[in-house]
Parts: C-alpha cells; structure tokens; sequence
C-alpha cells in the first residue's frame, strides 16, 4: 500500500510537471497549429535562470522560500522573454510558409537554444539549492507528503485554474479562444492576431518556467539537456489529452505522470522514456484527437 | 445501367448536422448534368462523397465503368475511384505548385501506367516507351486545353484562369468517364467563362464524357446542362431540364432573396 | 532615411538581447567552489553580435520582400551555369580526378574524414527521398541508421557473417523496419508523423541502450571487422583507402539511382504528395504505397551507410545513434535544398569537413546548424541549390521531342 502510493504521488507530482508544460505546447497548437519544438527549450532556460538567481542568493547567505519565490519570478520574466523573442524570430515570418517550414524551424530553435545554454554555461549537471528544507506541512499531511511534492501539486493546480478562468472570462481570454477558432475570422472582427499570439506564447512560456523551477528544486539538478525529454514527454501529455485542448493537457499530464509513475515502478525503471514514448505512437495511432479533443474533418 | 452514376439515397453526417440527406442522382454516358443550389447547400459534400474522400454514412454510389460490371464505391479508396473513371477538380485549386505544368498532367497518368521502382532504376524498354508515352499524350492534352504556352512553368506561376484549366487538363489525363467539375468558373471573367463553356462542350462531343457540374453561374449552367439537381440544405428540392428548373417554385424560394435569383431568370 | 530607422530599430533589438542573454552569458555560478563568476565582457559580445545581426536581418528581410518572380529568376545564375555543359563537364572531370587522387595525396587522417563525410552524402540523399521528394518529415532516421550499423555487427558477431553478406542484409532489414515504421504513422498528418517517427527512433536507442543481453548496452560491440578485399590482409591504411574508394562507389550509385527515381513515375508521385496530398490520392496515386516505398527506400540507404559506418569505425554504441544526428542529417537535407542532388552532396561535404578543418566551428557547430536550420527556412527555404525540375522540350509540331 504504501509503496503503491508512493508511485501514485510520484506520478501526480511527474503530472502537474507534464501538465504545466503540455499548456503552452496545446495553446501554440490551438492557434498556429505548430508543435513548438522549442517549448522544452523555454523550460530549461527557465530551470536554468531560477538556478543562477538562487545559487547566487545562497551564496549570499540567503534562503529560505523567499529565495526560491524570487528566483521563480525572475524565471518566469526571462521565460516568457525568450518565448516572445522565438516567436518573433523563428515563427513570426513563416506564417504563411509550407506546414514543415515552421516545424523546421522549430527543430533548429530548439537546437540552438540548447547548445546556447551548453556554450554559455556548461554540460555538466548543476546542483539546484534546496531551499525547502524549513518549509514546514501541518502534520495531518506531512506523515503522507513530502514539502516540495506539495508545492508542486498545489502550485500547477492554482494555476491550472487560474488559466481556466482567464481564458473563460476575460477579454483576451476570449480573443485567444476565437483566434484558435477561426484566425481569419477574427482579424476580421477587429483582433490583433499577432499580439494574441505573442501572448500565447508568453503565457505558455512562463507556465513551463514555472514547470521547470518546481522540478528543479525537487529534483536537486539540471543540466542543459533536460528540456528535450521533458519536451517530448509535454507533448505526448498534450496529445493524450487531445492538442488543443487546456483540460486536456491537463488530464493528459496527469494520465502520463501515473503511467510513467507506475510502469516504472512495477515492471522495469530502464525503460521509464519507453514507455512515454510507445504512449506517445500508440495515441498518434489509434486515437490522434486524443481523450479530450475532437475529431477535425479535414476540409477541402 | 445505362446511367453511369447513380447515386440513390445518400446521407452524410458531421456529427449532428446532415449535409446530405437522401440525395439520389443518376448521369447518363455522353450527359451534362449540373448541380446547383444556395451556399452550403452539401454540393461539394456530395463530390467528396463521390470522389472517396468522404465516406457517406448511407446510400449507395454505383459507378458503370466502360467495361464490366457496376461497381458500389462507397468507402473505397480515393484512387481506385479514380481508377474507375470518375476524375475531379478542386473548388480551391489543388495544384502541384511546385511541379511543372506538364507534370502536373504527367501525374494524371499515373494510375494507367504500371512502371515500378525496378522499372525507373534499370528504365528497360517497356518502361521508357510507357515514359514517352506519358509525355506525348500529357503533352496532346496541354494542346488540347489550350496551355502549351505554360509546358514548363511551374503551377503556382500560372494565371488564375490557367490554373483552373490546368486543373481540368491533369483531370483528363486520368482518362476519366465522368468529369466533376468544381464550379471551375469562379472568379473568372466573362471571356474566360465562355471559353471554358466552349472546352466543356468539346469535351463532352469529341470525347464522349459525361459531366457533373457544380456552378453558381447561372448562365453557365443553363447553356450547358442537359439535366439539372437542385440542393438545398442538403435535401434535393427539384430536378429536370433548365426549362423546368428555372419555372419550379421550390427553386426561386430557396434562391429568393439571395443575389442569384436574379440571374435564374 | 530607412537606414535610420533600421539603425534604431536594430539598437532596440542589441539593447533586449543583452538583456535577454544576461543571466546565461554573463553569470556563472561554481558550486564546488561557491564563487560566482561574472563575465561582463560576454554582454557586449552579445549586444554588438545582436545588432549586427539585426541589421543584416532586415536587410535580407527587405530584400526578400521585393524579390520578384525576374530577381528569383536571376537568383538562380548559380543553376544556370551548372546547367552549362561546358562549364561543368570539366568541372566534373577535375572532382573526379581529384576524388581519384584525393587518398594517395593526403594523409590516412584526412581519408577518413573524407569517407565519414561521403557516409552522410549517403545519408542525406537517403533522407532525402523521404524528406524532399516525398515530404515525409522523418525526424527518426538515425534508427534506420542503427539498425544497418547493428545487422552488421551482430550478424558477424553470432554468426559470423561477412561485410558484403552483411551490406544487402542490412539494407534489407533497414528497408523492412522502414516499412514497419511506414505502416503505422500512414494516416498520419506531416507533424504528426515527424513526432511519431522521433519517438520510434528514441525507442530503438534507449532499447539498444539498455537490453545487454541483446545490443550489448552502452558500451557496445567492438571488434567489427573491416571489408575484407579478396580475403587479402590490409594495413589499416590500405583499408582506409579502400573504405574511401568503396564509398566514392556506392555514392556514385546511390546518385545514379536516386536521379532515376526522381525522374521516374514514382518520383513524380513522391513530389505530387509532397505537394498536395489530397489532390496527389484523387489524381489515382496510391498514397499508401507512395509512402511505404519512400520510406522504405529512404532507409535502405541509411541502412547500407549504417554497414559502412560500423565496418568504418569498427566499434560502434547507441551513443552515435541520438536525435542529434538525425537532426544532422536533416539539416543536410534542408540546407541543400529539398529534392536537389548537388545541393545535399555539398552540404553534407561542408557540414561534415567545415568543423574538422576549421577547428573555431567545431565548438560552435551545432550552435550553427540550429541556426542555419532557422535561417534557412526564412530566408532561403529552396536550400543553397534548389531542386530544379526537369524541362521537356517540344517542337512546334506535336509528337517530335527531343528530350
């Protein structure tokens, strides 16, 4: 029992990571319909920002989860800078390029960020202060919980609903869901397309910040590599889900995360990215609208 | 079968809504038939239907090909369609933009010609005759619609009007029975609009085939079609000759108030 | 007056992209020995790096706006000359003279760069059919690679089977998974099917990288023999020199069937899907066969070069088999130009000898590939030589060609 939900924990902790990534790859999808190759980019450029500003905090005998806030925040600022700035660049002038134009493209952001990082920094993995240690759970959940899964769970749910509400309520909430409808239709109705994009991807680019600074500091390290599996495994949970979908990324991080969660733990820990990725075919393959989405006739 | 479509009872569905609903239709071998009806009426449903790319969800599709038996193809493959002898345009031109004129046709023979990988890497005798043969003819078919001019330009350079003929072109050269023609007169001119009536004409007298025409052309349609299919809301609402078309009532209620009711008359 | 306001504009861009870059390029945190370095000097490289950029950036941007149909036309004098007889038959005769010397004259060190180089002019014309001419955005194609590289060494390993038993066989088995890998994703939209085909060749690593009992794991197979030549014993420098003498053969072969193909009906059905699917199935082209055949034939060659590889290097590991590479190669096929021979031949020479010669990019070079993938696409989407397709001349009279 206790091993059983030691995995479910894992996996929903895993999920919500999933799920806050899977947001930016299904809103880009919803309006450009572009995988965005580089979003796991963005994450680890997120992770990697967070690290610098707390390293740099610690080693001047801060901490706390002040420290960990502040870093998230200048995170978050950097994130959703180098997501506008890859829209701007890598997107923006192939809109009306051939379908793989884009695609293309993306491989190459994603390729130069990460050596960017590489270059810049290093390859080695970095050891991310633990600043959760005084981060203390009232005791009728500390016997079942560990802190920083915790914060995890609770943070990616908070804004998982405050996405929700954003988009459902306001105004440009609504100009993103009609934009993802019907881009034409919507210029025409008077809506800057083009800042809504640029939003998109601001909004995605700070969730996945997010995403990466919670796993960061659970995890204890990252390198310049992390982006590219937790990517791909983003993308499966958005595809699970059904692309274009925000409930449905964010069932599909949750389902991935268990899966994962459990596969590794009862049949064999060697294959934890197998299993992602057969998922990930397997739903291509039988199901590509995915649990949540709807099926798209193709129009002519 | 002296019909060679007939299409009986055919119903489409998008989720809740019925594009088609007990559509029937028959075209005779040498015959001009035209479908007409207001926006979103399931015209080009109905050709997607036929063509394969939509599988309809009751009905039957018979085609009678030159030889042999009737053949349902309902749920059969797109290019076994075309197999059959049914060849189609795209309402948005579908070229292949990236491909020369001549090859734009040169696809068309496609599925009559047989050369495999082994015949294009060793290119035996059999297999460069068939190579010259497709030239020959995709190139008499360019001579015929009148694009010569254009052989090895790309597509996506040609003028509107060209595009549209070219379409019909790469149509011909799969040697098609039945030619569906997706109103291949938008956004034409008025002299380009005759010239591709006078085409139609040409290919239905010298070549023997038959037509289905989806136009909004109203002139178009009453010079041309020997029988007409009123769609509306995905219903057949009338059909019969142009006399008998533009004088049904059910016709000039469903156009009435839109703009084309004046050019029915 | 433009120039101003480009001037401006491109500051605003230095003034963000130092911002942007700060963190990463300037701040470097040592956590063993708790120091913090800061390295102000990178944030003016980045700032004045950014506005040059910016500034060409526009330019190209502005040039390529007012491009005409006539400026494309000229654009392409390159293809036209190539097209000269005169002009590239003896250019041909000096390659082929300077191939055929190009071992005897330089060092057993530089053949061997030179047969890895040729290995990816097989690998990008490979990649090619899928990616150029048919479309098929094959971001997997590494495994296809692996399996070649993988039948040779552990054919001969149990079995002990030979080079050129194992160069067919491995291309056979390389054409059979291709097919295996086609089947699936057929139904499959172009970015779709580029996850799915990444996702496989993942699959097949991490199931090298981990099944010992198998692939023998991380640490490989070494020992793979080098082609044998007519069971004589070769120095390892005569072998170097057949290896590249081997290649320049199968290259050869590998552009004389290509450009059959290409010309051919199938190949005219691959580029009709690639244009337009939908109209490429109702013009009768059978769009499951299409594609089962480009993949298929995509792989039999990376299949061969992936024989070629592990009879190469003699050793090989799931380490050489990564996304990295497949990305490598596709940015061979994109920076030649979809669907053209002598584009990708000459992007796989430059992408493969630039880093070795010039040692500055070999730390920078995968910065730059990204890069050029970007590039590419925005400015030049056609490749450095774009695919030309092949003019039929007529006479007047109707049924007297002469091409």
């Amino acid at each position: 029992m206790n091993y059983f939900w030691d995995l479910f924990l894992g996996g929903i902790t895993r999920g919500s990571i999933y799920a806050l990534i899977a947001l930016g790859y299904t809103m880009v999808y919803g309006i450009l319909e572009l995988i965005n190759f580089a979003h796991g980019e963005i994450y680890m450029i997120g992770a990697f920002t967070a690290l610098i500003v707390a390293s740099v905090l610690t080693m001047h005998g801060l901490t706390g989860v002040a420290v960990l806030i502040l870093a998230t925040i200048v995170a978050v600022f950097y994130a959703a800078a180098y997501g506008f700035s890859v829209e701007k660049i890598a997107y923006k002038p192939l809109r009306q390029a051939p379908r793989l134009s884009p695609l293309i493209s993306a491989i190459g952001m994603s390729i130069f960020l990460q050596n960017y990082v590489l270059l810049a920094q290093t390859s080695d993995f970095l050891p991310f202060p633990n600043l959760l240690q005084d981060v203390l759970l009232p005791e009728a959940i500390s016997g079942w919980i560990a802190p920083s899964e915790f914060i995890i769970i609770f943070t990616a749910a908070v804004l998982m609903i405050g996405l929700t509400l954003i988009l459902k309520f306001t105004k440009m909430g609504k100009a993103m869901r009609a934009v993802a409808q019907d881009r034409e239709m919507a210029m025409l109705l008077g809506i800057n397309v083009n800042r809504i994009i640029s939003r998109t991807f601001i909004i995605g680019s700070a969730l996945a910040a997010i995403g990466g600074v919670l796993i960061a500091s659970h995890v204890g390290r990252i390198n310049f590599y992390i982006g590219f599996g937790a990517g791909i495994k983003a993308f499966t949970a958005a595809v699970l889900g059904g692309i274009g979908s925000i409930p449905g990324a964010m069932l599909g991080g949750l389902v991935l995360g268990l899966t994962e969660s459990f596969a590794t733990g009862y049949i064999s820990s060697d294959y934890e990215n197998v299993f992602a990725f057969a998922l990930l075919i397997l739903i291509l393959i039988f199901k590509p609208e995915g649990i949540l989405g709807r099926s798209s006739q193709q129009k002519v | 079968m002296d019909n060679v479509l007939e299409v009986k009872n055919l119903t489409m569905n998008f989720g809740g809504i019925k594009a088609l609903d007990r559509v029937s239709l028959e075209i005779k071998k040498n015959q001009i038939v035209a479908l007409i009806g207001p926006n979103g009426a399931g015209k080009t449903t109905l050709f997607n239907c036929l063509t394969g790319i939509y599988t309809p969800n009751a009905g039957d599709i018979m085609v009678q090909p030159p030889q042999g038996k009737a053949r349902r193809i309902n749920g059969m493959k797109i290019n076994h369609i075309t197999e059959l002898g049914l060849a189609r345009t795209f309402q948005n031109i579908r070229l292949f933009g990236g491909m020369t004129v001549l090859e734009n046709v040169m696809i068309g023979r496609h599925c009559r010609t047989r050369a495999g990988i082994a015949g294009a890497i060793f290119r035996p005798n059999s297999t460069r005759t068939e190579e010259n043969d497709i030239v020959d003819q995709s190139y008499s078919i360019l001579e015929y619609i009148g694009l010569t001019m254009y052989v090895n330009d790309l597509a996506r350079n040609l003028p509107y009007g060209a595009q549209r003929r070219l379409e019909i072109a790469r149509a011909l050269a799969c040697d098609p029975q039945i030619l569906l023609l997706d109103e291949p007169a938008a956004g034409m001119n008025p002299q380009e609009t005759g010239e591709l009536e006078q085409l139609i004409v040409r290919l239905w007298r010298e070549r023997h085939l038959s037509v289905l025409l989806i136009e909004h052309d109203m002139k178009l349609v009453m010079n041309l079609a020997q029988n007409i299919f009123v769609l509306d809301y995905g219903e057949e609402i009338a059909r019969g000759t142009p006399q008998e078309i533009t004088q049904n009532p059910a016709v000039i209620k469903a156009y009435l108030g839109v703009e084309t009711n004046a050019e029915i008359n | 007056m433009k120039l101003a306001e480009e001037f401006k504009k491109s500051f605003f861009v230095a003034l963000w992209f130092m911002l942007l870059t700060f963190p990463i390029m300037v701040v470097q945190v040592n956590t063993i020995e708790n120091v913090v370095i800061w390295r102000w000097h990178n944030i003016i490289l980045s700032g004045l790096g950014s506005f040059l950029l910016s500034f060409c950036w526009q330019l190209f941007l502005r040039r390529k706006g007012h491009s005409t149909p006539a400026a494309q036309a000229s654009a392409s004098r390159l293809q036209h000359l190539m097209a000269e007889p005169r002009l590239y038959r003896p250019a041909l005769i000096i390659l082929a003279l300077f191939a055929l010397i190009f071992p005897f004259v330089f060092s057993h060190y530089q053949v061997n760069i030179m047969t890895t180089a040729l290995i990816y002019v097989m690998l990008g014309l490979g990649l090619n059919i899928e990616v150029g001419l048919a479309g098929l955005l094959d971001l997997g194609y590494v495994a296809f690679y692996a399996v070649g590289a993988y039948s040779y060494a552990l054919l001969n390993y149990h079995f002990g089977l030979g080079f050129w038993t194992a160069l067919p066989v491995g291309a056979l088995l390389a054409a059979f998974s291709g097919i295996l890998v086609g089947f699936p994703v057929l139904r499959l939209r172009g970015d779709y099917l580029a996850i799915v085909t990444l996702a496989f060749a993942e699959i097949i690593r991490l199931v090298l990288e981990n099944w010992n009992a198998f692939s023998f794991g991380p640490s490989g197979i070494s020992n793979i023999p080098r082609p044998g030549f007519f069971g004589m014993a070769l120095t390892p420098e005569q072998s170097a020199i057949y290896m590249y003498f081997l290649l320049i053969v199968l290259c050869l072969l590998t552009i004389f069937v290509i450009r059959r193909l290409q010309y051919s009906r199938i190949g005219r059905a691959w580029v009709a899907l690639r244009e337009d699917e939908l109209a490429c199935q109702a013009m009768g082209i059978d769009k499951t066969k299409a594609k089962l055949t480009a993949f298929a034939l995509g792989a039999t060659w990376a299949g061969m070069a992936g024989v070629l590889f592990a009879a190469k290097t003699t050793f090989i590991n799931p380490a050489s088999f990564t996304f990295l590479e497949s990305a490598m190669i596709l940015a061979i096929v994109v920076l030649g130009g979809m669907g053209s021979i002598p584009g990708v031949i000459i992007a796989a020479l430059a992408l493969i000898l630039l880093p070795e010669y010039l040692r500055v990019f070999s730390d920078y070079r995968m910065i730059l590939f990204g890069a050029a993938l970007i590039m590419m696409m925005i400015f030049r989407p056609q490749g450095i030589l774009a695919d030309m397709r092949k003019k039929y001349e007529f006479h007047k009279m109707k049924d007297s060609r002469i091409n």
